[in-house]
């Protein structure tokens, strides 16, 4: 018996090991392309020079980006996408995903896929599509001006206010269907009944989105905000591709500025890193509040 | 529901479906339109396709490009694939306390964002002469948090009785792995390969940042390059950006369950 149970005390410890085997590629792969590259920045970020000739230079880099003209710009618009853009993308998703369950839908089918279809073309095709469609000779113009709502074509990407407005509404067609999946995939969740029942209890649709779809979807939302927000304060294809960051850097984003001083400027790294260290704190402190805002409500 | 509000319903899901379906709809057709008539808002598909082709392969190497992108997108799917199943299999089939915290600290990375470790690995890869590379290309993006999640939460449906039954027959722990597991979780796999292959192929940033010699370039590359000079001729332009998204698009037809699956797959 004695030796059975040292038997059996190998073989767990055996398939402990054989465990740390399977994780250890993917594991040591994350240490070395993500967390290593995190302190390296950091480090970085306190360092000065052009190239590979850096030396310590304390908080300057920090100091520096908040007096940058451009960075603030650039921080502002990451802000003013995040902003204005999530919410709608977000409530309409919701609206869509809602009007989708609903059993007795005609071509349900065809509106999903539809609606989901922008989710299929790479972030550079369709800031350039975007980008052809408004521009001064884009379709855009031309479907306006046939229909006599405007005079004159608009320079939509020369002015910064309607250049940020392009680059928000690219982004809503792009990202509504992703979100709306989410959706549609946590409703499936949801018992039908429950729709049912109010419905005849006499609640209205819109109640019953309030009452009985946000509430039971709470989860998968604060989960879609979280994304967005992340993935809105790292927006790059779409400013270097649709607008290119301008006119003169009136919608460049974070991610595009640090792009520029690393790769396309002479390169300054360690500033360049502490800029990215600044979109790292602010992922994470809006990802901590979000979570905390979620938990309370419940 | 009220005859009012079922006409509203459909009316706003009709045009919300035209909106989204318009862009790609007016690229397709600018594709096979002279620059011209894309500009003056010719809505139908034209014939000029193969003079589009031939401007866009004198000007851009495009057998090149869609060669690299291929090819870097399926060995990174591939090889991804393989290393966050057996890292998702082994935390949850082995799990131990250890192994639960090393997750939770893999999963930290999922909020790391890419420019905060785009210089430094830029460093790292130049000096280890990988620039130009596809294991350069791939080697950041093999092992995500994502896909790990993913496959251990479907090894959590897998059966112990199977991997009891089969350890008494004598097969490896990596036999179990490959001969029962695999084929059990076909599906999670298609959906972890349509949302690999389709990140891969999008990808920007990172190959913009490595691929320094025009051979080396992908497609978004490719694609971008073509806005850069002052005249766009915007039949070429469109036919670079159909190219570019036919692959993913066709996947999406075929593998629409798979690629929503996919997108969801680790939050179930």
């Amino acid at each position: 018996m004695n030796a059975s149970k040292r038997k059996k005390m190998s073989l767990s410890k055996r398939h402990n090991l054989t465990g740390w085997g399977f994780l250890a590629p993917a594991a040591i792969l994350i240490l070395i392309m993500s967390f290593v590259p995190m302190v390296k920045a950091l480090i970085l970020s306190f360092q000065t020079g052009i190239g590979a000739n850096m030396k310590p230079a304390g908080l300057f880099n920090y100091q520096r980006m908040f007096q940058d003209k451009v960075f603030m710009t650039a921080l502002k618009n990451n802000f003013l996408y995040l902003i204005i853009q999530v919410p709608i993308m977000l409530i309409l998703a919701l609206v869509l995903a809602s009007m989708l369950n609903n059993k007795d839908l005609k071509f349900k089918g065809l509106f999903r896929t539809c609606i989901f279809l922008p989710c299929a073309t790479s972030l550079v095709s369709y800031a350039i599509v975007f980008r052809t469609l408004f521009a001064m000779d884009g379709f855009v113009n031309t479907f306006l001006m046939k229909l006599h709502i405007i005079d004159q074509g608009i320079n939509w990407l020369a002015n910064p206010t309607t250049a940020r407005a392009v680059i928000i509404i690219a982004l809503i067609w792009r990202w509504t269907g992703y979100n709306m999946v989410f959706y549609l995939s946590g409703l499936q969740n949801i018992d039908y009944s429950v729709y049912e029942a109010a419905r005849i209890d006499g609640a209205s649709p819109f109640q019953s989105f309030w009452k009985i779809t946000v509430p039971l979807l709470k989860p998968t939302i604060l989960l879609t905000t979280i994304m967005s927000t992340n993935g809105t304060l790292q927006l790059f294809d779409e400013s270097v591709n649709l607008t290119n960051g301008g006119p003169s850097n009136a919608t460049i984003t974070m991610s595009h500025y640090i792009y520029n001083m690393s790769f396309k400027y002479t390169p300054n790294f360690g500033y360049a890193a502490a800029m990215s260290y600044l979109i790292l704190i602010l992922v994470a402190i809006l990802a901590l509040v979000q979570m905390k805002v979620g938990d309370k409500r419940e | 529901m009220s005859k009012g509000k079922k006409i509203f319903q459909y009316a706003f899901l009709t045009i919300m479906s035209l909106i989204s379906v318009f862009p790609l709809y007016w690229m397709a057709c600018a594709a096979t339109n002279k620059s011209v008539d894309v500009i003056k808002g010719k809505l139908i598909p034209g014939t000029y396709i193969i003079d589009n082709f031939k401007n866009l392969i004198a000007s851009q190497n495009l057998g090149a490009s869609l060669f690299n992108s291929f090819k870097y997108s399926i060995i990174l799917t591939l090889i991804s694939l393989f290393v966050c199943s057996l890292a998702g299999y082994g935390f949850e089939i082995y799990h131990d306390k250890g192994k639960d915290f090393v997750m939770n600290i893999i999963l930290l990375a999922m909020m790391v964002p890419f420019a905060a470790t785009m210089i430094p690995l830029f460093q790292m890869f130049s000096k280890a002469k990988l620039l130009n590379s596809t294991l350069g290309f791939i080697l950041p993006t093999i092992s995500t948090p994502f896909l790990i999640m993913m496959f251990r939460q479907s090894a959590r449906s897998f059966p112990h009785e199977i991997i009891e039954a089969a350890r008494l027959d004598g097969l490896s722990e990596f036999g179990i792995f490959t001969r029962m597991f695999f084929p059990t979780m076909r599906s999670t796999y298609a959906a972890a390969m349509t949302i690999t292959f389709m990140n891969a192929w999008n990808n920007y940033l990172w190959p913009k940042v490595i691929m320094t010699n025009n051979d080396s370039q992908t497609m978004p590359m490719l694609v971008a390059n073509l806005i850069e000079g002052y005249v766009t001729d915007y039949g070429m332009l469109m036919l670079g950006v159909l190219i570019c998204t036919l692959p993913t698009v066709i996947i999406f037809f075929l593998l629409q369950k798979s690629f929503a699956e996919g997108i969801t797959g680790a939050v179930k």
